[in-house]
């Protein structure tokens, strides 16, 4: 148990290259047990910038995996913001393809 | 439940408890004219849970929509039951409060609007401690000062239901609409079995649960007054009916007398089952008493 109430969310950013515009911004899911939020916007520059938030400490790496997953599919240039209360990796793939897939209807 | 006669209806209807807030509001208004406000986007979250360990979220689970409802203004506001049990705190509260005020507002300048809380909530968020108690007595005099202009409708709709500090928010409202899924009460089952005992109330007992502070049970006792099938279409007709129903001539919350001499009868020496307590509140119900 985390006795400590100054701990604090843990967050980390990552950038990848991107090609294209983003059409519009969208949001999906809630920061419910298990399950995530994800906001994606239209980014300025040429590349995608990804924060994120969790309560789950200690997977910096997996995210790392994750995101490699998705911006291996995915080239728009996006400002992505995930606040995550500990969702598993197959429902953090799913949430961003659902923000992408409400971004581009 | 023992029924397997499911009709037809039924199993076409679209859930209302199984969309999200933010569609559950959305599917109240004439499509096309709501919007929302103070949205994800515009990132007004709880400064208070990242301090404790806690992920926020961007809307702080309170979704607030303005539009019309049979042309009708009002302004709808849904509690996200998935983030932190839809708990009140700092910034959700405020933005539940401004909404009201805003309608408040808008009454009194001649353009009548009115309210539809979609409450799916257990009370103060305790992470916010005071600042969550303050939020929900604003709350609560902030929908005292509107229901004198126009309905203020709360809607107890899903699992989640709704307990604590907003179950007396539902309480001062002008209608209280609730399905059978739902629940009404003061404490909720875990906070009585902690505080009395596990003889007293048994939290882990769902049948008992619904029994007492159920849909069903709140309504045949008079504290709700719509009981609703969990069904978008059906929930937004109930509510275009109670706008158009207006401002009720006594609100529940003023029978002082009523609910307090029906308190006073309640011999709470004893045990009641959910059955006995039915009966006994439907009879002072019909008569009125």
């Amino acid at each position: 148990m985390k006795a400590c109430w100054r701990k604090i969310v843990e967050q980390f950013e990552f950038n990848y290259p991107a090609k294209r515009k983003v059409p519009k911004k969208s949001h999906v899911g809630v920061v419910g047990s298990g399950d995530l939020e994800v906001l994606l916007e239209p980014a300025e520059g040429p590349e995608a910038a990804v924060r994120i938030r969790t309560s789950a400490e200690g997977f910096k790496t997996t995210w790392r995996a994750v995101l490699d997953r998705f911006f291996s599919q995915y080239d728009g240039a996006a400002r992505i913001e995930i606040n995550d209360a500990g969702a598993t990796p197959g429902s953090v793939l799913l949430r961003l393809q659902q923000a992408v897939e409400a971004s581009e209807r | 439940m023992s029924d397997t006669s499911f009709s037809r209806e039924y199993l076409q209807r679209r859930s209302f408890i199984e969309l999200s807030a933010r569609d559950r509001a959305k599917c109240l208004f004439d499509s096309g004219t709501e919007r929302e406000l103070a949205g994800s986007f515009d990132r007004i979250e709880s400064p208070w849970l990242p301090m404790q360990d806690v992920t926020p979220q961007a809307d702080d689970g309170c979704i607030v929509m303005r539009g019309t409802i049979k042309g009708r203004q009002a302004v709808v506001i849904a509690i996200a039951g998935a983030f932190q049990g839809g708990s009140i705190g700092e910034v959700s509260g405020a933005k539940l409060t401004a909404a009201l005020d805003l309608a408040c507002l808008d009454n009194e300048k001649g353009i009548p609007t009115s309210a539809v809380l979609l409450l799916e909530t257990g009370g103060v968020r305790l992470q916010e401690a005071n600042l969550g108690l303050a939020a929900v007595a604003e709350i609560i005099s902030s929908i005292v000062a509107l229901r004198q202009h126009a309905p203020v409708i709360a809607v107890i709709a899903g699992t989640v239901g709704c307990f604590g500090g907003m179950s007396m928010a539902a309480g001062v409202s002008s209608y209280v609409v609730m399905t059978r899924e739902g629940r009404l009460g003061l404490n909720g089952p875990e906070v009585i079995e902690q505080e009395s005992g596990v003889e007293e109330f048994d939290a882990s007992d769902r049948t008992l649960i619904w029994s007492i502070a159920g849909g069903q049970q709140r309504y045949d006792q008079g504290l709700s007054d719509v009981l609703v099938d969990d069904d978008a279409d059906k929930m937004a007709k109930t509510i275009q009916e109670l706008i158009a129903k207006g401002v009720p001539a006594v609100h529940r919350s003023e029978q002082v007398d009523l609910y307090r001499s029906r308190v006073a009868a309640l011999d709470p020496s004893r045990q009641w089952d959910p059955e006995e307590l039915h009966s006994w509140a439907s009879k002072k119900k019909e008569k009125n008493l």
